[in-house]
């Protein structure tokens, strides 16, 4: 695989593929027991904690068009990105492309391409030795029923 | 005691960073952010930067440049700035265990005993490549054993690409080598009056300061500026800020989009500024008792007559009620206000501030006198819980509910053509994909 995914915004070239890993201090580390006076304290759910792991990284956007609704992300709907996960094989991205930002799984094998999940769509190629821009990995879809 | 080390994070072109963010059709072209007003430029691109446009240069000058390099504007989108500064400083936080913010777009860590870990060329690349996946925006960082030595290392960084946006200065003789390169005015807390001074004196570089006698200097200078040379000669004299000092004034003020000439536009404004000062306070947690209110025109317009003036007043008892300070401001634009002048900028200033439940009012204060203490103390809760309701709605930035007195038609708001969406901050500006 030979296309160089550039991460939009930020620092020039990096992460080739997979295994750019997360610096270890970056994971929270829990530890010793909860007390056991605080079995019966209960919070209510946030939905925030649900979607986003990291704040200072997350990113949302709204999708306009149908290129994707096969994967079950349809117009209007709201994605949340986040920014701290690096893009690998099968991830639904938000790239840059032609001066437009788009919403498009990502595949790097047996090329790199863009895949639309609509098949009134074809997929777009990353041509080798070219950069691709990406702005996030796409982690929610959040639409309203109503 | 393990010796002292800082690095200064600097973001590079930050509020032209934070435009080209959301915009990929940007990417390669040159851009500017202007002033409040879109009077001149306040931020470039790196494109902009080689093109030669400088800051300060009226936007009206650059007319031809901008039409030949079809150069993109931007309005000064605060809301948008500052929610992706916040976004770089808590990034931070995760990475350093102490982080001093020393403005929208630069931050001081403390990095002592932190180097047996990992170098620190290595650990200035981590930090780069974390903000740089997170945020969206490049920094360049600058390591050395005191703050004004990181400053130094930090503007290396930015100059010099072959560093790759990390220069680690804790080696005296790579300090030495870097300020024999730099003028003196690229010292931090070296302003251009003071190195002309310098220059008089046969102080050229960095290197000439950090050279000189420090009691000469404190002499002929001052003890500040005598740290500065201790500073760079790597002993560590200015520490790390963590929490910012409480405010001691706050102030509110503008220039105005376009010259106001009638009284009721300026009580708008003030009420504006004052509602603005009163919001800030209560989010400070402190009440005032001093008010001072400006007008002024425009001292650049020779041809018309000039008018400035201010006046203070103080309440009664110390407050954070936006009704008190409003009421106040008014009484003083009052006294302020002459007719017939073209006013370019007016303001709010709140000082001489107090802890909530600190003030002892003295037996004769009015407040007092108003009411008995048990419907005071009502009153007073009632205050609290308007302003707070108040603040809970207008979060966000935009005023959604306001003082009639702040006006409905403000033809004096700022001009803001090139304003580009609060991307980050409002639902119905968010980024649309295809």
């Amino acid at each position: 695989m030979n296309v160089l995914l550039v991460r939009h915004g930020g620092n020039a070239v990096h992460i080739k593929n997979s295994d750019a890993g997360t610096p270890l201090f970056l994971e929270s580390v829990s530890a010793g027991f909860p007390s056991p006076a605080e079995d019966y304290i209960e919070q209510s759910l946030d939905l925030n904690e649900f979607c986003i792991k990291r704040p200072a990284a997350t990113f949302f956007v709204r999708v306009q068009g149908d290129s994707m609704i096969d994967a079950g992300i349809y117009s209007e709907d709201m994605l949340v990105i986040d920014r701290s996960i690096p893009a690998t094989h099968g991830d639904i991205v938000i790239a840059g492309l032609h001066g437009e930002f788009t919403v498009k799984e990502l595949q790097l094998k047996p090329r790199a391409c863009l895949v639309p999940k609509n098949k009134a769509y074809s997929p777009i190629d990353i041509p080798e030795g070219s950069e691709l821009d990406i702005f996030g990995v796409v982690t929610h879809v959040i639409r309203n029923l109503r | 005691m393990p010796r002292p080390i800082f690095a200064l994070v600097d973001c590079n072109n930050f509020y032209a960073s934070c435009e080209k963010l959301f915009r990929p059709d940007l990417k390669d072209r040159p851009l500017i952010v202007l002033s409040n007003n879109d009077g001149c430029v306040v931020a470039r691109s790196k494109e902009a930067k080689a093109l030669g446009i400088k800051t300060g240069v009226p936007v009206f000058k650059l007319r031809h440049e901008i039409r030949q390099h079809n150069i993109a504007l931007f309005s000064s989108n605060y809301a948008l700035y500052s929610d992706l500064s916040s976004r770089v400083m808590r990034t931070l936080e995760g990475l350093a265990q102490r982080v001093e913010i020393y403005s929208i777009d630069e931050a001081f860590l403390d990095l002592t005993g932190n180097q047996s870990l990992i170098s620190n060329t290595a650990f200035g690349q981590q930090v780069r490549q974390v903000i740089g996946d997170w945020t969206g925006i490049t920094v360049c960082v600058g390591i050395a054993p005191t703050k004004t030595l990181a400053k130094l290392a930090n503007h290396a960084a930015k100059q010099y690409p072959a560093t790759q946006g990390v220069v680690d200065l804790s080696d005296p003789l790579r300090q030495r080598q870097l300020m024999a390169l730099l003028p003196v005015d690229k010292v931090w807390g070296i302003g251009r009056r003071l190195a002309l001074r310098l220059q008089s004196m046969g102080i050229n570089s960095a290197l000439d300061l950090a050279k000189a006698n420090p009691k000469n200097i404190r002499e002929q200078f001052s003890v500040v500026v005598e740290r500065t040379v201790r500073e760079l000669n790597g002993e560590s004299c200015i520490s790390l800020e963590e929490a910012p000092p409480t405010k001691k004034q706050i102030v509110c003020s503008r220039s105005f989009g376009s010259r106001v000439t009638t009284v009721q536009e300026m009580r708008e404004a003030i009420c504006q500024h004052s509602a603005r000062a009163a919001e800030k306070l209560r989010k400070e947690k402190r009440y005032a008792k001093r008010i001072s209110v400006f007008i002024r025109t425009s001292p650049f317009n020779a041809h018309q007559s000039q008018y400035s003036n201010s006046a203070t007043g103080e309440l009664s008892v110390p407050s954070d009620d936006s009704r008190d300070l409003i009421n106040q401001a008014m009484r003083l634009l009052n006294s302020l206000w002459r007719d017939g002048y073209q006013y370019a900028k007016a303001g709010v200033m709140l000082s001489d501030f107090y802890a909530p439940g600190v003030y002892q009012p003295s037996l004769f204060d009015q407040g007092s006198q108003r009411q008995p203490p048990n419907q005071e103390r009502q009153e007073s809760q009632k205050s609290q819980a308007l302003m707070s309701a108040l603040d809970k709605i207008n979060q966000g930035g935009k005023s959604k509910v306001f003082f009639a007195g702040q006006g409905v038609k403000t033809g004096w708001i700022m001009k803001r053509e090139y304003l580009s969406p609060a991307y980050t901050t409002n639902w119905d500006d968010i980024l649309k994909v295809k």
